[in-house]
């Protein structure tokens, strides 16, 4: 590996070491959300809408709570009111109110001895509604005629006027469109739409989850941020935030879904109303794919203009998104990365962000970029190819460098996107011929990467070995990353350092993994700790030897004098310092708390090969190559394989993936059959280049590289399917009816 | 709910037949536990035939064809080189049902009787003349497999009646038959449109032949218009024209969340000439 041997100065970082989590997860003993257990613990089960918009007439649990081994059943009525703001959307959202505003939105649940018992009890819930006008389609929401789905929910930004779903508006840019579009020699505009998808983690959400009538309670759940769930349960439920102490378990996959709580309320609510015995709450697929949080689905208008060199001279953006029945559509997100490639004289943004009968968005990786993607990336092809231009020089022709003004605003510093560009040239996926039928497409995509609320612990134990806690969860291979860094910084082996994600009472207030934070925030965080500990390691040493502590340097490990004149003492290894520290002074710990400063982006620039079969409108993804700059790759095999999983999530959602709703607002696919992610043998080995421009605001370059992997795949498989048919599908999924119909309506078959 | 092994099909009839809510049998179970975890089935008596003697064989039958017990699943199918040999297309059929761990438990008789239209061995049978050896309160009958199916879920097997055995005809010379389906994926996805054809070969001629299509009506369809199409030609570009056509006009899909009817139509003719290709090359021995 060539990228391994390019930082001798570094002992571990940039090294395939084993993952410490790995032999628990292929024994099976790694404990995820449905794993836990506690004594007395009672099952829960929801009572879901099978409506998509039905007022709540009445609720009846006398059945039920008769049945022998029933214990609480909780409706709306077992929560505060008054709450506001995103509090209410929160609670709303866990548990309906007066209405329910979507298939799957929870009404009542219940908690029982059994979970096969609490299923049934649920069955014995009797729900009266009233069926209300429903509208499940981004496009439709926005019509003037709309059923108004929560009148007043708009903010301050509607204009009079506008349609009742619509309830954000906003508009930015800088520059003189209209010039930029005079100047360009050709003026295109088209829009295009994606479909909303879920995460599909593979681990349902699963809690455990205990309320006493003291208001303390226990949470173990499967998350990807355990303040989140803390402070969000307290908010459903009013309680003091402190007195919820809650355990994050291993997870099965988040991609951002895992930020927000839905089953995590009703189990504490439930436990509260049974005496404070724990309850269990599991979701089935069906419940995650119709309750949970899947992404947006957008509806994006999208022009630009463009000089017969390739020089962009104006791009305008105006999206419509839906997220669900509540506002948090990843709207500005979305409309931030439109043109975040590009060097654009003049730019315009304009987003509205519309209600529909449909689950409550939750993130989704790179939230909002692939959808602006899908639509900047693909109108760039297009005229690209119009102007017979290379689709990569007319990318390098308007490429951000450091020092450019962003489409959104601030000034770059350093990034890579020249760089990734450069080797998705150089790559021999780039030259592989082509057969008939097949055709190639390239995208680029951006993520701005995240910070957040950061804080971690570490100490060094009686050994000379090192522990390290983290508020972030592990969903990416942050415990082996943040693991080298320790141990690089150190001077010890990778294996005498162990990472613990840790419950929310061990450490302050940390923002969950999300925003490909983890290795960059917890890992800059915990590289600070390890500083304090070391120099705290210096001053034992220079104490034991009568010096002064900036005369002790640390080197391998080891505190030694920093040089002649500092006196000659042998270096004092950790473990000698550490045997010892009961008697020099106590425990030997450092900590970090705040919000890591210096966050680096992230571009990528992918390539894709696919066939179409002519006759059935079947894609086959051919070849696939991922560039993207990782400022440095800790530990290369996780780095790839983000690449890869973003690449295989943004493949499935650009071909098969999609909410299906009928005509009455219930979803069709709630299931893994016909919710359909590419399976193992539908891709072929994705390719990866890990591009490092070093992130100067981390101690060792990291930059953050989870999301910028879904954004390009989308348009690189609608760019590929139009060189390899000749057709343009401007509307997600790209499933075999959609590219047969766009094949024969360029044919005239 | 009751769970019943019985060690005879007399023993499993009698069970049945007795039985007064809804009763399930249980082959592989790939279709009734998936529905009973679902909570779309519940069974209150669940009669599991894989303890009765003979149904995990494969047997040639005296006439030169096979006799395919109740319990034989996908993977020993597969593993199967001499029906293979003479079966292909109905083996690989089979072998298209799930994923690895689903072929070592689905078998024939489980696809058949759960009644999908989208079925995919179902086409392979019907299209290979295979007949189903029924026992019942009312004593034993022989059926083709295609008046088996009557409705999505459907079948015509009344109140305790149930199969013993699928019987394939000898193959004879000159023959080939061939399965494929249409599906968005590569795998784990219900056909989108199915198609079966069964020649047999005179020189170059086709003498014989059926064509059977599925997840095109509300059961799997034989298509005699499609047979003559291609009888007595030497599947030439005229003749692999008209099958296209006779293919699509006796299609009669649904549009649904797994494709529209317009597009369900237009593979089925795709589909039909692939197949006859694959089917006539392994005829004259051209093709596995
Ligand atoms: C993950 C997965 C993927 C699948 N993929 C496919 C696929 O690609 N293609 C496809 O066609 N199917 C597929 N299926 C469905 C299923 O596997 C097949 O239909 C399979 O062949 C059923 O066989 P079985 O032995 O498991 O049937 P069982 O589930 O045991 O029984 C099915 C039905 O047949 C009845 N029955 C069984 N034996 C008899 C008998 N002797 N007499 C009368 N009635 C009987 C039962 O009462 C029941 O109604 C899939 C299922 C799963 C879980």
């Amino acid at each position: 590996m060539a990228k391994d041997e390019m930082n001798p100065a570094f002992k571990l970082i940039g090294t395939r070491v084993l993952r410490p989590d790995g032999l628990d997860k292929v024994t099976g003993r790694a404990r995820y959300g449905a794993d836990f257990a506690a004594p007395g613990m009672l099952f829960g089960a929801a009572v879901r809408s099978p409506h998509a918009h039905a007022r709540i007439k009445r609720i009846d649990a006398t059945r039920a709570l008769a049945l022998d081994g029933v214990k609480a059943v909780v409706t709306r009525a077992d929560f505060p009111t008054g709450l506001t703001g995103e509090d209410w959307n929160l609670q709303e959202n866990c548990m309906a109110g007066d209405v329910a505003l979507y298939d799957g939105h929870a009404v009542a649940a219940v908690a029982a001895t059994s979970a096969l018992l609490a299923q049934d009890a649920a069955k014995l819930i009797e729900v009266e509604y009233e069926p209300l006008p429903h509208v499940t389609d981004v496009d439709d929401a926005i019509k003037p005629d709309a059923p108004a789905i929560r009148p007043g929910a708009a903010d301050h930004s509607v204009p009079d006027g506008m349609p009742p779903n619509v309830v954000r508006y906003f508009e930015f840019g800088h520059g003189d469109l209209d010039a930029g579009f005079a100047e360009a020699d050709i003026v295109r505009a088209q829009t295009y739409r994606t479909e909303a998808t879920h995460q599909g983690y593979i681990e349902p959400q699963a809690c455990v989850g205990q309320l006493g009538a003291d208001g303390k309670g226990e949470m173990w759940v499967t998350t990807q941020g355990q303040w989140y769930v803390r402070w969000m349960c307290a908010a459903v439920l009013g309680l003091e935030t402190a007195q919820l102490r809650v355990t994050p378990s291993e997870i099965g996959g988040g991609f951002g879904g895992k930020t927000t709580v839905f089953i995590e309320p009703l189990s504490l609510a439930l436990s509260r109303k049974a005496g404070g015995k724990p309850v269990k709450l599991v979701m089935s697929r069906s419940d995650v794919l119709r309750a949970t949080g899947p992404t947006a689905s957008a509806s994006m208008d999208v022009k630009i203009g463009m000089k017969a060199d390739g020089t962009m001279t104006a791009g305008r953006a105006e999206f419509r998104m839906q997220g669900g029945a509540f506002p948090g559509s990843p709207l500005n997100e979305a409309l931030e990365c439109a043109f975040a490639a590009y060097k654009l004289p003049a730019v315009e943004h304009i987003g509205h962000e519309v209600l529909a009968n449909r689950p409550k968005a939750a993130a989704y990786r790179a939230p909002g970029a692939p959808m602006a993607a899908f639509a900047v990336e693909s109108l760039v092809d297009e005229i690209a190819r119009e102007l017979g231009l290379d689709p990569i020089a007319v990318r390098l022709k308007n490429a951000v460098r450091e020092g450019d003004r962003s489409s959104y605003g601030p000034r770059y510093k350093s990034i890579g996107l020249v760089e990734t560009l450069e080797a998705a040239k150089a790559h021999a996926n780039y030259a592989a011929p082509l057969g008939p039928n097949q055709g190639r497409g390239v995208a680029t995509g951006y993520w701005f990467n995240h910070n957040g609320d950061t804080s971690v612990s570490m100490a060094i134990a009686e050994d000379g070995t090192a522990q390290v806690s983290v508020g972030t969860p592990d969903i990416g291979g942050s415990r082996a990353s943040l693991g080298l860094m320790v141990a690089e910084t150190l001077g010890i082996p990778y294996e005498h350092v162990r990472v613990n994600v840790v419950e929310t009472g061990a450490l302050g207030i940390n923002e969950p993994s999300h925003g490909s934070r983890a290795t960059f925030a917890s890992g800059k965080a915990a590289v600070i700790a390890t500083e304090q500990a070391i120099a705290e390691m210096c001053r034992r040493a220079a104490a034991e030897w009568g010096i002064e502590p900036e005369a002790v340097d640390w080197v391998e490990g080891a505190a030694q004098p920093a040089g002649p004149n500092a006196g000659k003492f042998p270096p004092m290894k950790i473990a000698e310092i550490a045997g010892q520290m009961s008697s020099t002074g106590g425990p030997i710990a450092g900590h970090y708390e705040g919000l890591p400063e210096g966050v680096g982006a992230s571009f990528g620039t992918h390539v894709v090969d696919v066939e179409v079969d002519p006759e059935t409108g079947r894609t086959t993804i051919l070849r696939y190559l991922v560039v993207q700059d990782a400022g440095r790759a800790i530990h290369p095999a996780y780095v790839e394989g983000q690449f890869q999983g973003g690449a295989a999530q943004g493949i499935g959602w650009a071909l098969n993936e999609a909410y299906i709703y009928g005509e009455d607002g219930r979803l069709q696919n709630a299931g893994f059959l016909d919710y359909r992610i590419p399976v193992a043998c539908d891709l072929p080995m994705i390719d990866t280049v890990i591009v490092e421009v070093p992130n100067p605001g981390h101690p060792y370059g990291v930059r953050g590289v989870g999301e910028t992997g879904i954004t390009p795949p989308l348009p690189a498989v609608a760019n590929a399917i139009a060189a390899a048919t000749g057709a343009r599908l401007r509307r997600l999924p790209m499933n075999p009816p959609a590219v047969l119909a766009a094949i024969k309506a360029v044919r005239g078959g | 709910m009751h769970y019943h092994t019985p060690a005879s099909f007399e023993e499993a009839v009698r069970i049945a037949a007795s039985a007064g809510g809804v009763t399930r049998f249980l082959a592989g179970g790939t279709d009734v536990l998936v529905q009973l975890r679902a909570g779309a089935v519940t069974p209150d008596d669940l009669i599991d035939l894989k303890h009765i003697p003979g149904v995990h064989d494969i047997a040639a039958t005296p006439q030169g064809g096979w006799r395919i017990g109740v319990a034989v699943s996908g993977a020993e199918l597969g593993e199967h080189a001499a029906l293979k040999r003479d079966w292909p297309g109905v083996v690989e059929a089979m072998e298209l049902v799930g994923s690895t761990q689903v072929q070592g438990r689905a078998t024939l008789t489980g696809n058949l009787c759960n009644g999908s239209p989208a079925a995919d061995s179902v086409p392979a049978l019907v299209a290979a003349g295979a007949r189903v050896a029924v026992t019942g309160p009312q004593g034993s009958r022989e059926m083709a497999v295609e008046q088996v199916p009557t409705g999505p879920g459907k079948t015509a097997l009344g109140p305790g009646d149930l199969i013993t055995a699928i019987t394939l005809p000898p193959r004879g010379a000159g023959g080939g038959d061939a399965y494929q389906r249409f599906i968005p994926r590569t795998e784990m996805d219900i056909a989108v449109v199915g198609c079966a054809v069964n020649l047999t070969l005179e020189g170059d001629v086709i003498t014989q032949a059926r064509v059977a299509l599925g997840a095109v009506a509300p059961t799997v369809m034989l298509v005699p218009e499609a047979a003559e199409a291609i009888i007595s030609t030497t599947l030439d570009s005229d003749a692999l024209e008209a099958l296209v056509k006779v293919a699509r006009s006796a299609a009669r899909p649904i549009s649904d969340k797994r494709g529209t009817a317009e597009f369900r139509t237009d593979i089925a003719g795709v589909l039909a000439r692939r197949v006859a290709e694959l089917a006539y090359a392994r005829a004259k021995g051209r093709a596995k």
